[in-house]
């Protein structure tokens, strides 16, 4: 397995006149040119299928390491110099909290589902509405200004596909509308968030934590702020990473190859 | 604190009710205290959500290597992330509670929405509706839990039949590929076996918010390996928890003290 590689530029497209499709492990396709891609005639396909339970997951494992400040506890918990637990190391209650949306495709919906479990207060923001039975189905309200979203969650958490539209989605106007108390977790993509407005935000209590599973560049330059900041977790691109899901990928893209190869339609085909 | 011994006892005669604050009572002698004519009681509705929270939170963060993780994103060394270093798969997997009282029981509801496929071994079996409502699946046997579990969680509370639960035999039943979670006492396990049983990779990792004695020496093997995630007893750790422990012990105490119906009296 590689990451982004190799680079799928105009000389390597030049360079294999035969090439039919490019089938990314994966569901996120912004690290791809894709009219570049098209104007070679090529198709593309990612993996949604695979992906969603497994990053579902990861943003409930974050959302909850944060609340309940797992890692700082951890760092205690074996530290040299503990003599005894702190009475008042306290985190924040997560069961019956609200948790805000931000993008309801099919992960985000996963998320609402496992969510609705903690007894947790669903709000979401979305290009659009869901369907009534599906909202009923896990307790979503629909936030069409994702200020009304942003002004009551607890935790934030952002599952929408990095685009033109959703760059810096999350800037300084958007974290001082959540509350100094709330979370904000991010797994789609680094470059949703304003990262300079993040460290701001996160060093004057504008908000109280963040979980990234994702940051612009990967890995951060290793003098960066954030990497320094005590409320923040950030984990080395979680998402995906566990052996059903790299299994269920790899099945998934060779699944839309060989649609592509046979002249078939192609199952996951990114237009 | 304050450790409840026969001085203490003996030093306040008019006392009539201890209220804990939590719902474990093991380290209390509670025979002792009766014959002092004193009450004792917990806080069993307080603890149960964010004591099940904390459960969810291990298995995933054992899981899904959340705190190696987090090491290696701010490591100086890091360059890049490995693509092939990964963890193992929650949903759809099979989680195994040992002990379904209150907690085990809302531990279950949580991991349902995961789609787990949930075993569970109680000292008494639940309804059917209850067991349908979270599509769990007896086990009479603890043994055959232990066989079929991808993730093992321990929600007993400790007594002389519950101190070390866990031993050598039943971490040798455990899958390899298995993680021990435990959120009910540190006695429940036998330590020394599980240090073993870690280094040996006769199961994959471990997940611990208790440990005996809490906390652990500081030149305790099991704060060495690289397979362990040990909290320290942060299952009722939040803002929200402490208010409602409080309140919940004022409540059990106002009700000895007005010779009320005690909500919760051990």
């Amino acid at each position: 397995l590689w990451w982004h590689k190799p680079v799928i530029d105009q000389e390597l497209l030049q360079s294999l006149p035969n090439l039919k499709v490019i089938a990314n492990s994966g569901v996120g396709m912004d690290h791809l040119d894709l009219k570049l891609v098209a104007s070679f005639g090529v198709k593309m396909a990612n993996a949604p299928h695979a992906v969603s339970s497994s990053t579902a997951d990861t943003g409930m494992a974050l959302l909850l390491a944060s609340a309940r400040r797992l890692v700082e506890g951890y760092h205690i918990a074996i530290s040299a110099g503990t003599e005894y637990w702190e009475a008042d190391f306290l985190g924040v209650e997560v069961t019956g909290a609200t948790l805000g949306i931000i993008g309801m495709g099919s992960i985000g919906y996963k998320i609402a589902l496992r969510a609705k479990a903690f007894e947790m207060n669903i709000l979401y923001h979305n290009r659009r509405r869901r369907k009534e039975q599906e909202e009923q189905a896990v307790g979503a309200t629909y936030c069409e200004k994702i200020d009304n979203l942003l002004q009551q969650a607890d935790f934030v958490m952002v599952v929408v596909s990095l685009t033109p539209q959703t760059h810096k989605l999350i800037g300084k106007r958007e974290m001082e509308l959540m509350k100094p108390t709330a979370t904000l977790i991010n797994i789609s993509r680094g470059a949703v968030i304003d990262q300079e407005a993040l460290v701001t935000a996160l060093q004057t209590g504008v908000i109280r934590a963040a979980a990234l599973d994702v940051t612009y560049p990967e890995p951060l330059p290793r003098d960066h702020t954030l990497l320094k900041l005590k409320n923040v977790i950030i984990t080395p691109h979680l998402g995906i990473k566990t052996d059903k899901a790299t299994y269920m990928i790899t099945e998934e893209a060779v699944e839309n190859i060989l649609a592509a190869l046979n002249g078939l339609p192609i199952p996951s085909e990114v237009l | 604190r304050p450790t409840i011994d026969r001085e203490l006892l003996e030093s306040l005669p008019n006392l009539k009710v201890i209220g804990n604050s939590g719902v474990g009572v093991d380290h209390l002698d509670l025979k002792m205290i009766s014959n002092f004519g004193v009450k004792v009681t917990n806080t069993p509705h307080a603890v149960a959500d964010p004591t099940a929270d904390i459960g969810m939170a291990l298995m995933l963060a054992s899981a899904r290597r959340l705190v190696e993780g987090c090491q290696i994103a701010v490591s100086p060394d890091t360059k890049y992330f490995a693509v092939d270093w990964l963890g193992v798969e929650v949903t759809r997997a099979t989680l195994g509670i040992i002990g379904m009282g209150s907690i085990g029981y809302k531990v279950a509801q949580r991991a349902r929405a995961f789609n787990m496929r949930i075993l569970y071994h109680n000292r008494n079996r639940r309804r059917k509706e209850e067991e349908e409502a979270v599509g769990a699946h007896y086990c009479e046997k603890m043994e055959d839990l232990l066989q079929q579990s991808d993730f093992v969680m321990l929600v007993v509370n400790l007594t002389p039949e519950t101190h070390k639960l866990i031993g050598k035999k039943e971490l040798g039943l455990m899958k390899p590929t298995a993680t021990l979670i435990n959120i009910s006492r540190g006695g429940v396990i036998d330590q020394d076996a599980l240090v073993e049983a870690l280094q040996n990779k006769v199961i994959r990792a471990a997940a611990l918010d208790v440990t005996y004695p809490e906390p652990l020496p500081r030149d305790h093997p099991l704060l060495k390996l690289n397979n362990i995630i040990i909290t320290p007893h942060i299952g009722t750790a939040t803002v929200q928890a402490v208010r409602m422990m409080a309140e919940e012990a004022i409540a059990n105490m106002l009700a000895v003290l007005n010779g009320q119906p005690i909500p919760s009296e051990v």
